[in-house]
């Protein structure tokens, strides 16, 4: 997992960047990977999420998802109890038994994704040899994966990562001799995957396809011919999974904010080598709305000062939005996990000498938080409330993975989930 | 392994967190892995807390497992003293931490800090939130609790309160409302505990004359200790509805040894006029579903009896340690206890009951919305509309007056029921209104087409567990399925399956206008 990946040494070639980049150890105050099973089971519509793990993590699930666990929603928890911990009995045999029921109760699943957790790793159950297994005895139904989204391996976001990782080798093999295809990597809302498509057919990008795909059945192919695109900045484990099959990525910044998703596109256009004329053409209309967008926010967000606590790895680059499109200014951005290579266009674009700090020790941060006063901090429910009662401004960062953000039409409502809760406190007049 | 959508409790670790959450002074280490900080967000979103919760997590990470987390554990004891300076500390571990067996008492206890440091054993594979809420408080308790009365000839009765927590249903205030019914007889409160009390308050708590346990579910056992350690009694009656009001306030007086008429003469509540007003008579024989916890299942059962003439056609609760006693309450209604942490259980058991109105947690108000029934929430879990702003107990006089309103409110009010029944083809009132009280979207559209399908029907269940139809096929009649359309919908899809029942039973394949107001004969309202 990206906990036990290497860190590239920051003085190889082409990972120059002006930034204070620092480590930090210690209470870390963020979600585990299981979290991002909320947004996934929408993205994929014929899949169902099955953590094995304990009551905490299905309270967990609870929390998260809030309401929307009522409409029958796609994702559930086999409970470990004492027998299954004591040995009394096999915990493969109840794990088959669990989902045997699960499947007769909702014979409308496809795939199933079993999830592993912090009690799972460490009582080492293999879960992965129970989907393989499961898929044999459920074949040709239905198709059981496994990957982890447990807390001492995944962070928030990476529970997605993790999750696309382990669909890559379910991918079909695309042919030596394919055409070049565009894959974009990364759940991304419906709304903003179909702008997205638009854009690169006008662009003339005959194959584009996008991982996750909306149903289980319709994944796309992969090969030496393909070249993939990372929509989300946490995606590690996938891109070394899909590069492994062959595919290149084209680096990019992310495409948050217009600048963010003129740099995207560009990276994508000139790797298939559509001309400059046509890539101005196609993307002007976007690029001019998103500016009259952003004109709306920019007065309440310029020389705004910024605290950035670690969540999902969104950090930098939303960072680069505030600072270079609305002239905030940064004074720390946290992260759980910092890829150099995949974040090396967006480290490049961060004003010289922001502060980027990897990792978390709660308590210090939240001290260099309240002396810094910032005017506006971005950070997870746990503290938002706390940080607002001592007087700070927070905007809290779980809805940044569940509102559209990205692209050239979203990059007004991104200022403004910014600019809402500083709108917010200069209105209330109690 | 269990299979596992919603759970009514989270792992005693929680229940753990609302006592430390609920004290002051306290801080609690939590031996637990990256991601278990979620439950924070209990506390400062739903609860509405100005605060973080006074607990610092160990927050370990795979890299970490081995020798590294015992020292990683009593690295976070250590700063959390040096950094919140608390008077007492809880050390535990959650069900990750379990697993790897550092043993978080032993290793607090190498540190020697100079406070009392309280080690908890909260199995989390075996037990849930309220036992570890009980199991803390009663540590707590057993570890700090000491003084001794002063003589009473010199001094007012002295009374503790026990049970209040954070994320309690109503606690901040029931908490009033039981201040205020001491203070009119003339009580004096020794401590809260665990709400609002240090640990230096707990020391205090064998001072008091006697002890009011609220919340069974989290104080009997320390009320128990209490009693054996400092021979302090124990009112353990939880004053939810009027009765019990009354009843709590007689043995409170009998264990203080004061008059109770100062309360009792006030013309406490007003709920018995409010249920006996002409206007409350459609509420006679309303079937109404009851699950929550159990003190708060047990108290809804009695008042809705008793106290506003429902009948009760389910009674349950999620609350294992107290089945006994729910069992023994439902069979007084005549009807089995659903014991179950289950939901698609009472789901069920719901369906089977066809109640008019239900009385449950989150979970029920979901259901309910689901088969289209009314209901109010009684009990835990709920979610932050549940912490209201204003002054919203559940205990106390004023408790029963909210009880009232909130319960009833649901329902429709008997005179638009008696309207709805009389005019039932006009416009206004055509069956497939639904009442003013709960609002039902898309509605408005077809409400004037007068002839629309009416929206109310209990949708079927979409789960493929759900019972099948029976062997036989039943066709409706023209003229039948019109008869029923005539039915005021809350009643309707009652209607619908006793009569498909009475067809089933007598093998009629087909339902005429005949067969509806037969079974309508056979069944009564």
């Amino acid at each position: 997992m990206n906990a036990h990946a290497p860190i590239p040494d920051l003085a190889a070639p082409g990972l120059e960047t002006g930034c204070d980049i620092r480590q930090e150890r210690g209470q870390r105050a963020v979600f585990c990977g299981l979290t991002g099973i909320v947004w996934l089971h929408r993205k994929i519509q014929d899949a169902f999420f099955l953590v094995v793990g304990s009551r905490t993590c299905a309270h967990l699930i609870q929390s998260a998802a809030g309401v929307m666990i009522f409409a029958e929603p796609r994702f559930a928890t086999a409970i470990l109890d004492e027998r299954d911990l004591a040995g009394l009995v096999d915990a493969n045999e109840e794990l088959d038994r669990v989902v045997r029921r699960l499947i007769e109760r909702r014979p409308d699943i496809r795939l199933l994704f079993l999830v592993g957790s912090c009690p799972s790793e460490v009582i080492k159950l293999d879960l992965s040899r129970a989907a393989q297994r499961l898929s044999q005895s459920f074949h040709p139904d239905v198709r059981v994966l496994s990957y982890s989204g447990s807390g001492i391996e995944t962070t928030f976001t990476q529970g997605e990562d993790a999750c696309l990782a382990a669909l890559v080798p379910e991918m079909p093999r695309a042919p030596e001799t394919a055409a070049p295809a565009l894959l974009v990597v990364g759940a991304l809302a419906d709304v903003v995957e179909d702008q997205f498509a638009r854009l690169f057919a006008d662009l003339g990008l005959a194959e584009v396809a996008f991982l996750p795909a909306r149903r289980a059945g319709s994944l796309p192919a992969v090969g030496p011919n393909t070249r993939i695109l990372l929509a989300q900045p946490f995606l590690a484990d996938t891109a070394r999974a899909l590069e492994a099959r062959g595919a290149q990525r084209i680096a990019a910044p992310f495409p948050l904010g217009s600048e963010g998703t003129t740099g995207w596109l560009a990276a994508a256009a000139a790797a298939f080598d559509v001309p400059a004329e046509r890539f101005a053409r196609v993307t002007a209309p976007g690029r001019a709305r998103a500016a009259v967008a952003l004109d709306l926010y920019r007065e309440r967000l310029a020389d705004k000062r910024v605290f950035f606590f670690p969540d999902s790895q969104l950090e930098l680059p939303l960072a680069r939005f505030l600072a270079r499109e609305m002239g905030a200014e940064l004074i720390e951005v946290g992260t759980p996990y910092l890829h150099r290579q995949h974040h090396a266009p967006e480290l490049a674009l961060l004003p010289v000498g922001t502060r980027v700090v990897e990792g978390q020790n709660l308590d210090a941060q939240m001290d260099r938080c309240r002396a810094a006063k910032p005017d506006l901090t971005v950070c997870g429910l746990g503290l938002a409330n706390p940080l607002e009662a001592e007087g700070l401004a927070t905007k809290w960062s779980i809805e940044l993975l569940f509102t559209p953000i990205q692209g050239y039409d979203q990059a007004g409502d991104l200022a403004e989930l910014f600019a809402r809760p500083l709108k917010r406190r200069t209105r209330l007049e109690v | 392994m269990q299979l596992t959508l919603w759970t009514y409790e989270g792992p005693p670790h929680i229940g753990a967190m609302r006592i430390a959450t609920a004290m002051k002074g306290l801080h609690y280490v939590l031996h637990a892995p990256q991601g278990d900080t979620y439950a924070d967000l209990l506390f400062t979103m739903i609860e509405r807390r100005d605060a973080r919760p006074p607990v610092t997590y160990t927050t370990f990470q795979a890299r970490d497992l081995g020798a590294d987390t015992a020292a990683i554990f009593q690295d976070a004891v250590a700063q959390a003293y040096e950094r919140f300076r608390p008077d007492a500390m809880i050390v535990g571990a959650s069900c990750t931490a379990e697993l790897i067996q550092d043993d978080p008492g032993g290793l607090a206890r190498a540190l020697d800090l100079p406070i009392p440091v309280i080690p908890l054993e909260l199995p989390a594979y075996q037990k849930k939130e309220n036992w570890g809420a009980s199991e803390t408080f009663y540590r707590l308790v057993r570890a700090l609790a000491g003084g001794t009365p002063t003589p009473r000839t010199e001094r007012r009765p002295l009374c503790n309160v026990l049970g209040p927590t954070a994320l309690g249903f109503r606690h901040r205030d029931d908490l009033v409302e039981i201040t205020k019914i001491l203070g009119g007889l003339g009580i004096d409160v020794n401590v809260i505990a665990p709400l609002g009390a240090t640990p230096a308050d707990l020391g205090r708590l064998g001072a008091a004359d006697f002890n009011v346990v609220l919340y069974p579910e989290i104080a009997r056992a320390a009320g128990l200790h209490l009693q054996k350690t400092f021979g302090q009694p124990m009112v353990e009656t939880v004053p939810i509805g009027v009765r019990a009001t009354l009843r709590f306030v007689e043995e409170v007086s009998a264990a203080a040894g004061v008059d109770p008429a100062p309360v009792l003469d006030g013309a406490p509540s007003r709920l018995p006029w409010y249920s006996r007003s002409v206007d409350s008579t459609y509420l006679t024989d309303k079937r109404v579903f009851i699950f929550g916890d159990a003190t708060h299942a047990l108290a809804a059962a009695r008042i809705a009896a008793t106290e506003l003439g429902f009948r009760v056609v389910g009674l349950g609760t999620y609350t294992r340690e107290f089945a006994r006693e729910v069992r023994a309450e439902a069979a007084l209604h005549g009807i089995e206890a659903t014991i179950t942490d289950d939901y698609l259980d009472v789901e069920a058991a719901i369906q089977a009951a066809q109640p008019e109105l239900v009385l449950g947690t989150q979970m029920e108000r979901h259901i309910a919305k689901r088969l289209g029934l009314p209901c109010a929430v009684i009990s835990s879990p709920i979610h932050v509309q549940d912490f209201p702003a204003r002054h919203s107990p559940q205990m106390g006089f004023e408790g029963a007056n909210v009880l009232f309103d909130t319960w009833v409110h649901p329902l429709m009010m008997g005179l638009e029921e008696h309207l709805l029944g009389m005019f039932r083809e006009d416009v206004e009132f055509h069956g497939a209104a639904a009442p003013s009280h709960l609002p039902r979207h898309g509605t408005e559209a077809v409400a004037v087409a007068g002839e629309a399908p009416g929206p109310a029907e209990p949708p079927v269940a979409a789960d493929a567990l759900s019972a099948p139809a029976g062997p036989i096929i039943l066709t409706w009649a023209t003229e039948a399925e019109k008869e029923l359309k005539k039915i005021p919908f809350f009643v309707r899809g009652k209607a619908r399956a006793n009569t498909e029942r009475f067809a089933r039973e007598r093998a009629l394949p087909l339902i005429t206008l005949e067969t509806l107001y037969d079974a309508k004969a056979h069944f009564g309202r």
